[in-house]
Order: C-alpha cells, then sequence, then structure tokens
C-alpha cells in the first residue's frame, strides 16, 4: 500500500510538472472546451426567456450555473479514451507499459489526476470570466460543496472505467472508434451533459438511474446546483462508490481475457 | 549451476488475416476472411546461465523480438515451455517483473517534456526502490554513462544517442537480474554504441546479470557474447561459441595486397572483390590461404600483404543463407 501510495503522489507531481510545460496549449483547450456549454446556455436561457423566465424550474441565472459548474465536471470527466488504448498499442507504448510492476491503469489514474490539479487551477478564472458575463444563480451550502469535491473526483474515477472497459477492446479489434462514438451518443443524451437531466422526458431520467453516465456528469453539477436533500446527496454518492467498485471489478476481468490477445504489434 | 533461462519447443504462431488487391477482394473478404497461420516461433529450444552475455541474432522477421516479448511475459506462447527465474513470465508476477527489464532501441518510456532525472524518481516510485539506494545506484550510472550534463535537460533536448543512455539508466535503476535487449544501439553513432556496449559489459560484471541481446550491429555482439543463438523463420539454427560459429562458417579469408599493375588476371588465386588504386582485395578459400599467399609473395611482386578473418556480418549472412537453402 505504502508502494501504491508513493507511486500515486510520485506520478501526479509528474504530470503535474509536465502539464506546466504547457500551460497555454491547456489554456486553449479549455476555452475550446468552453464554447459547447456556452452555446448551451445562450440557447436555453432564451428558450427559457421566451416561455415567460423559466423553463421546468429553470431560470436563465440557473442555466448558467448549470453550465459554468458543467465546464469544470467537463474537466474532471477528461479521462485516457479509447482512441488512446489504439495509439498506446500501436505505438508500443502499452507494452513499456505491461513491463512495469503495476497495473497500467494505476499509470493512467494518476497521469490524469495529476492534469486535472492543472486544469482545475485554470478553470478558476474561465469560471469567474463566465460568472461576470452570464450572473449564475449559484448558492451553495458547506455540506454540497464538500459532497460536489469527491463527487467529482468519483466521476473522474467512474468515467475512467467505463473508458477503460471500451479502450480495452482494442485488444481485440485494433479500431475501437467506432464503438466510442456510439457509447459518446449515449453519454450525450444519459448524462445531462446535453441537457439537465429534468428537463429530459421521464422514461429518459428513470433509465440514467442505471447507466454510469449521470453518475459520471450530471450528479456532481446537481449536488452544487440542485435543491438535493442530504439523503439524496449521499444516495448519489453511494451510486458513484457502487459504479467505481463495479468498473474495477468488470476492468480486472476484462483484463485478464485482454491481456492474452496482446499480439504488441507495435513493438 | 542451474538456469536462468529456459525454454523448451516454444513457439508462437499468428493467425493473419490475408487478402488479394482491389476492391473486389475487399468486398469478399467482409463475407469470408481467410487467414493465414504465421509461425513467428517455431519450436527453438535453450538454456542461458546465469551472468551469460547471449547474443540473440536472426535477419528482420526471424522471430527474434517476438521471442524476448515471450520471456518478458508481453506475449503468451502458442506452445513449450519458458522459464525466467523459476517464474512463468506471461503470468507477469510483480516479483518477476522487478528482476527483469527490457530495453527496445525504438521505444522510450521517459517523459518526453521533462529531466529524465524526474522520470527516474517515478523508476523508484514503480519499482519501490529504498531512496538510498536509488540515489547511489543512479550516480553510479550516471557516472559510468558520463551523462551528469544531460540528467538535467528536458528528454525533448537530447539527442537520439543521448536519450538511449537516458532510457538505459531508467531501465536498469532497479538493479534487474535479466536483461532482454533488442537493438540496443539502433541508430546510434560509432562513439555512442562503444559507449552503451562498455556499459552493458560493466553492468554484467558488477552484478553478474544475465543478458540476452538482439542488434544487427556485429561489433555489438562481438564485444559483448561469447555466445550466440542464431534463429531464422522462428527455427533455432545455430547455438553455440561466437567463434565456433565463425570457425564453422567463414569458409573464406579475406587477403589484400598492393601491386604496380592491378589490371592483371588474378583468378588463379582467388576471387577479387575490389581493385582500388593499386589495392588489391581478394576473396580467397580458407583452406588454401597459406599457398594463395606463398604464391602471391613467389610469383608477384606484391607489397602490404594482409590476411583477415571474414567480417562477422558476412559469417552471419552465410549461415542465413547455408541454412535456408538447408531448409527450404
Amino acid at each position: 500500500m505504502k508502494r501504491y501510495i508513493d507511486f500515486y503522489i510520485t506520478s501526479i507531481k509528474l504530470a503535474i510538472m509536465e502539464q506546466w510545460q504547457y500551460p497555454i496549449a491547456n489554456y486553449f483547450y479549455m476555452i475550446g472546451m468552453v464554447a459547447e456549454p456556452v452555446i448551451y446556455m445562450v440557447v436555453w436561457s432564451a428558450v427559457a426567456t421566451q416561455q415567460g423566465g423559466t423553463i421546468g424550474g429553470y431560470t436563465p441565472a440557473a442555466f448558467a450555473a448549470y453550465y459554468i459548474v458543467w465546464t469544470l465536471v467537463r474537466s474532471m470527466n477528461v479521462v485516457f479514451t479509447p482512441y488512446g488504448w489504439e495509439w498506446r498499442i500501436r505505438q508500443g507504448q502499452l507494452s513499456m507499459s505491461l513491463m512495469r510492476p503495476i497495473h497500467p491503469l494505476h499509470n493512467d489514474v494518476a497521469f490524469f489526476a495529476g492534469w486535472k490539479v492543472v486544469t482545475i487551477i485554470l478553470w478558476i478564472p474561465l469560471a469567474l470570466a463566465l460568472s461576470f458575463f452570464f450572473k449564475p444563480d449559484l448558492h451553495p451550502t458547506f455540506l454540497q460543496g464538500v459532497v460536489f469535491f469527491f463527487a467529482i473526483w468519483f466521476a473522474y474515477l467512474i468515467r475512467t472505467m467505463t473508458l477503460s472497459i471500451l479502450g480495452m477492446v482494442t485488444f481485440w479489434t485494433t479500431r475501437v472508434s467506432a464503438l466510442f462514438e456510439l457509447y459518446f451518443a449515449a453519454e450525450l443524451i444519459l448524462s445531462g451533459r446535453l441537457v439537465p437531466l429534468s428537463l429530459m422526458p421521464d422514461w429518459v431520467q428513470r433509465a440514467a438511474w442505471f447507466f454510469p453516465f449521470r453518475w459520471a456528469f450530471g450528479f456532481p453539477i446537481e449536488t452544487l446546483t440542485g435543491n438535493m436533500s442530504v439523503n439524496d446527496l449521499f444516495l448519489g454518492l453511494g451510486m458513484q462508490i457502487a459504479w467505481i467498485v463495479f468498473g474495477a471489478l468488470v476492468v480486472s476481468i476484462v483484463w485478464k481475457f485482454a491481456i492474452r490477445q496482446f499480439s504488441a504489434v507495435g513493438g | 549451476m542451474p538456469s536462468v533461462i529456459s525454454i523448451s519447443k516454444l513457439a508462437k504462431h499468428y493467425q493473419v488475416p490475408e487478402r488479394e488487391a482491389g476492391l473486389k477482394a475487399a468486398a469478399k473478404g467482409l463475407f469470408k476472411r481467410t487467414y493465414r497461420n504465421v509461425k513467428a516461433v517455431d519450436g527453438i529450444s535453450f538454456d542461458i546461465q546465469p551472468g551469460e552475455v547471449v547474443g540473440f541474432l536472426g535477419p528482420n522477421g526471424a522471430g527474434k523480438t517476438t521471442t524476448l516479448k515471450m520471456l518478458s511475459g508481453l506475449l503468451h506462447p502458442t506452445a513449450g515451455s519458458v522459464s525466467v527465474l523459476g517464474y512463468e513470465p506471461a503470468k507477469r508476477a510483480h516479483d518477476y517483473l522487478r528482476q527483469i527489464t527490457l530495453v527496445m532501441g525504438n521505444r522510450n518510456q521517459l517523459s518526453w517534456d521533462l529531466p529524465a532525472l524526474d522520470s527516474f524518481d517515478l523508476q523508484r516510485a514503480v519499482y519501490g526502490i529504498p531512496t538510498d539506494e536509488f540515489k547511489r545506484t543512479r550516480d553510479e550510472f550516471i557516472e559510468i554513462l558520463d551523462v551528469k550534463d544531460l540528467v538535467k535537460k528536458p528528454v525533448r533536448n537530447l539527442s537520439l544517442g543521448e536519450r538511449m543512455k537516458m532510457e538505459i539508466i531508467g531501465a536498469l535503476l532497479h538493479k534487474p537480474k535479466i536483461l532482454f535487449l533488442d537493438e540496443p544501439t539502433l541508430g546510434l553513432d560509432v562513439t555512442m554504441q562503444k559507449r552503451i556496449r562498455t556499459f552493458i559489459a560493466e553492468y554484467n560484471k558488477r552484478y553478474g546479470a544475465t543478458v540476452l541481446l538482439t542488434s544487427h550491429y556485429m561489433a555489438d555482439v562481438e564485444a559483448l557474447c561469447k555466445r550466440v543463438i542464431v534463429i531464422h523463420h522462428g527455427q533455432l539454427l545455430f547455438d553455440g561459441d561466437l567463434a565456433a560459429l565463425v570457425e564453422k562458417f567463414s569458409a573464406f579469408k579475406t587477403v589484400g595486397f598492393n601491386i604496380d599493375d592491378p589490371t592483371q588476371d588474378f583468378s588463379s588465386y582467388g576471387d577479387v572483390v575490389s581493385v582500388d588504386g593499386s589495392r588489391v582485395v581478394m576473396r580467397v578459400p580458407k583452406a588454401k590461404t597459406s599457398a594463395v599467399t606463398s604464391s602471391l609473395l613467389n610469383d608477384l611482386a606484391v607489397d602490404d600483404l594482409t590476411v583477415e578473418a571474414t567480417p562477422i556480418e558476412d559469417v552471419i549472412e552465410s549461415v542465413f543463407s547455408v541454412k535456408k537453402e538447408a531448409m527450404e
């Protein structure tokens, strides 16, 4: 355990140092990421105004709060994608990772966690600028803040697990991009990324409970912007933990079969 | 002494999809795929003793890298058995991975944007090396390879050879007992190749490590390996002393001399390989070398007569060609 803690601390430090080498590139990347929620925010605010100032309980200021928090959750959602799995197998990078006495997934989790630290720091001025222009209605309690802190890191782990499972399909097919596009479409509808889930039809909201997407995206935003009861906040965290455990279990099972398929094509 | 590496009838076969060129064949392939069974490694056996440095030779596609990948646990064998340090590599036990290393000349594991020192620290954490021991080993390797000024530069600013030195330091910080080196001097200039060879030899001497090395540079093999294993088309062609290989497969010697008239007919002495100014170089059957040199000295006015063994590259080439014919 001590070795793993040391590994995580060292890897995270390394990732932070690495990412600070390119602050401008990281900033442009984040600015690009902000374009999507700004469009959603403007469109939904216009719709709400036309509907008499509110739609499904969301005012333009509530939409602003939702989508500004969205930008941070989206940054936390960036993990090693199936495209990355394709790349590392083709380039032979996975072979080098496999030679280490530590599962490659630890490497991914630690590296991206380090990157998050940089993106969170870079996000703060962006969030302030967005708040200045869009005037969000955001008044979280201390408990909401604490739950949000854990929820965004749990969201990161859920997405890491789900996309790792998807990425491991690469061991059988080499090209997994099409499957990723399908996953992305489902995520867009069932996560709360496109629109707050409470504005979706009932059946979509019910279905979202049974998929990981909501717990990796919509739930963390709602912890800060919604009016969730204490029970719902902890139930949500419980669901996130359940998805992380379930994801880790599936990852370890799939990995056992996947690694037998590994042909080290790229070296 | 028990072997540290022992493989028996080891095989790795791949099912490779194949089709004819063209749209029609591509469309047909959507419904019915045809596969070819490729025997990358086809039933090879050998043992390696602790502390040995063995050259693993073969032309491109012979199965060298595939074998190294099976030995290091990256690939599961199709058949046969592998034992390294008493472990089955394919299980990739962490205790096993802590005792080996695989260096591939065209792969890197250092962070591109950071000084190598930072990546070395990650290696410390990965392998759980105690800090004092890590610093001692790191500084020792830095000194042997004379890279004190380079370890603080971002890796992206280093030359290929400098990067390779860093890769090797990073790969050996945990002081592995077994080194699998796949073309470690690939693309490096002669000076850099020599530096890396010296380092590998020094590491072997200091720590008694076992080394299995593939290289297309015969200078690496000559400098480091007493024993060579030659494979071709996945099959073992030769396993023994490098000197015995040269003796067995080197049928010719190279005889060179200076002469005033290099245009005359030398066919009765041997095959002329080249004529450069007054210098003539000939290939002579090994058994006739003494007789030919005597005749040259007696019959002609030759100067600076030299007799050289066939370059090791040519010997290896003749091993491949002789055995290939025997296998076809």
